[in-house]
């Protein structure tokens, strides 16, 4: 929701055609000065809660701080790099590093598919199939992750699923009891699935308003043109997308590298022996599971850092789109 | 086959294979609208089945016999009542506190130019990129050791929750706000001020009420994310079970090994049906306050 209110114009007051680009100022009111009255709450509770918090994150990911040391029976020492030396020697890091890759990409990529098919599909169809596809989408929106994933587990289940009764009924024997989340890569395939189902109706919705944003003058010159539909939609659809469907393609990496509950619920914690973690699930179990509170939170940190490069992308195409930030 | 030369038998039959197509895309939607509601169908048909029902080997998408012993179950044996309340008392805490800072700070930042104003939204945009659940380390110790001075809101309190949901919510829903306020003209402030309104009385009587909408926008996020959390709970509601949310007692309650299934769905469906009221009834408002209430 953020991209469709963020590209929403304002309508251009007085004060801004007078003073250039600066937004207005207070009615009578100084410049320069911020606000604090009308911030103070704000930071009241964003500095304790979200600034400090990332400090601390990276004042642990230094220190020795494990059960002992959380406890308050041993005093904590400082140990530099050691837990991230420790963590880039270890071999699960790098294995739990690659499938986040990978599985935040399939989660993208297939979002993404989804998603921009059916913002096209809606244009196509009549009122009704459009009103009764949307109100679906919403309510796949709107479940919550934890009980999407817990139905899911249920229709994927080994014995009681209705997934595998149908696929046997139609006559694949090898799906008896047949337990999806036993393999690594089934298990990832239909946590993924779950993942584009919550996902794709943000895909879906932004898409739709920027094609119907398109003017209809364009699309009938192309059609007088004699231009067929994947020539329009090629030249005409995909380029005047192309900020809006920028702005959906780096939310979605950002959200899909972050898949925490899916993951946790699903799998139980990251399946069996790990197979199934990501680094999300990974630094909290290190945390909370393991008390290598210290390791987590130096996992935490390279997060951050990764998740930087998207970020930094987003602002940069807001600011390229002309939203002020 | 240019429009000029056609025939009107080619014309009828281009209109036929239109019609075609428009047929197959309509049907095309309501499957696939099929195919994406089915779990949440699925969610409340087993929660209504009797158990007989989702133990059998051979489960059908429909059942003669509702029942509301899973319910009856959840809510009085499993103390699911008590967490729905919980859940509720948390999410509506945030919604409320977070509407006045978050209009406030929208205000701030729309309404003015100061130094830093382009780097707190930056700040604001990457709170929002900040994997959360990392974050539940420090958040841990930092709740465990501000109960020694102030039990109130250390681990296992609502409390808790509330502050940690209500600081999540605030970068997201002011970025979300500041395009409500902007779409409000100034020359209406103006106009206020001339006739000797205050400031204050400015910024509660006149823009309060026009940001209304978007404000009840920005809301259904914060509740959606309230209601939502597992991992706070989870990991700050330790001891005091009393205290733990629906989806951290759902965690618990969700052994697949057992498959207590009508249970675990009728708890799922406790969880699901709030939101969605809550979104379908508020996505009228979201769209009245995208298209701007507010006419010049």
């Amino acid at each position: 929701m953020s991209v469709s209110t963020s590209t929403a114009p304002a309508p251009p007051s007085p004060q801004r055609r007078r003073g250039g680009r600066a937004p207005a100022a207070p009615p009578g009111g100084r410049r320069r000065r911020p606000p604090l009255l009308l911030l103070l709450p704000a930071a009241v509770i964003l500095i304790p809660l979200v600034a400090y918090p990332i400090y601390q994150l990276g004042l642990l990911s230094v220190l020795d701080f494990g059960q002992a040391q959380a406890s308050g029976g041993v005093p904590t020492s400082f140990v530099g790099f050691g837990n991230y030396t420790k963590i880039l020697e270890d071999e699960q890091f790098w294995t739990v590093l690659f499938q986040t890759i990978g599985f935040a990409a399939f989660c993208v990529v297939a979002t993404l598919a989804v998603g921009a098919t059916l913002a096209v599909l809606l244009t196509k169809v009549g009122r009704w199939p459009r009103l009764v596809l949307t109100t679906a989408a919403m309510a796949a929106w709107a479940a919550p992750a934890m009980t999407g994933s817990t139905v899911w587990s249920f229709l994927f289940d080994t014995n009681l699923g209705l997934v595998n009764h149908t696929l046997e009924g139609l006559g694949l024997s090898g799906f008896h009891e047949f337990n999806w989340f036993y393999d690594k890569w089934t298990a990832f395939l239909i946590v993924g699935a779950v993942v584009v189902w919550h996902s794709y109706p943000f895909v879906m919705v932004t898409l739709y308003a920027g094609i119907r944003a398109i003017p209809e003058e364009i699309m009938e010159a192309a059609a007088l043109d004699g231009a067929n539909t994947w020539t329009t939609f090629r030249r005409i659809t995909a380029p005047m997308l192309r900020p809006i469907l920028t702005i959906v393609v780096i939310q979605s990496v950002i959200w899909d590298f972050k898949v925490f509950t899916q993951i946790y619920v699903m799998t139980e914690g990251g399946g069996i022996a790990g197979q199934n973690l990501v680094l999300n699930v990974y630094a909290y179990q290190k945390a909370f599971a393991s008390s290598q509170y210290g390791l987590g939170a130096a996992i935490g940190v390279i997060m951050l850092l990764i998740l930087v490069i998207p970020t930094v992308l987003y602002i940069r195409t807001l600011r390229r789109t002309g939203n002020e930030l | 086959m240019s429009p000029v030369n056609s025939s009107p038998a080619t014309a009828k039959s281009a209109r036929n294979t239109r019609g075609r197509w428009r047929l197959a895309a309509n049907t095309g939607a309501v499957v696939l609208a099929v195919v994406t509601a089915f779990p949440i169908f699925w969610m409340v048909l087993s929660a209504f089945k009797p158990k007989g029902e989702i133990q059998s080997l051979d489960p059908r998408p429909w059942t003669a016999h509702p029942t509301l012993e899973s319910f009856r179950q959840v809510l009085s044996v499993d103390g699911f009542g008590r967490y729905f309340v919980n859940s509720l008392v948390v999410a509506l805490s945030v919604v409320v506190l977070s509407a006045i800072v978050v209009f406030l700070a929208a205000v701030a930042v729309t309404r003015f130019r100061f130094r830093f104003r382009t780097t707190i939204m930056v700040m604001f945009l990457i709170a929002q990129m900040i994997p959360v659940e990392a974050l539940t380390i420090p958040l841990f110790f930092m709740f465990r050791d501000a109960g020694r001075f102030a039990p109130g809101v250390g681990l296992n309190t609502l409390a808790s929750l509330v502050l940690v949901q209500l600081a999540f919510s605030l970068p997201f829903g002011i970025w979300m706000m500041r395009g409500f306020v902007a779409a409000v003209p100034v020359s209406i402030e103006e106009a206020a001020q001339i006739d000797g309104a205050g400031r204050t009385r400015i910024l509660w009587r006149i823009l309060l009420p026009l940001v209304a909408p978007g404000l009840a926008a920005t809301s259904v996020f914060s509740f959606i994310a309230a209601w939502n959390d597992f991992v706070f709970a989870k990991t700050f509601i330790i001891s005091a079970t009393q205290n733990q949310t629906l989806p951290s007692a759902l965690l618990v309650f969700f052994k697949p090994d057992e498959n207590d299934w009508g249970g675990i769905m009728a708890a799922s469906t406790l969880m699901t049906v709030p939101v969605l009221i809550f979104f379908i009834a508020v996505q009228r408002k979201l769209v009245s306050g995208l298209a701007g209430a507010v006419k010049d």
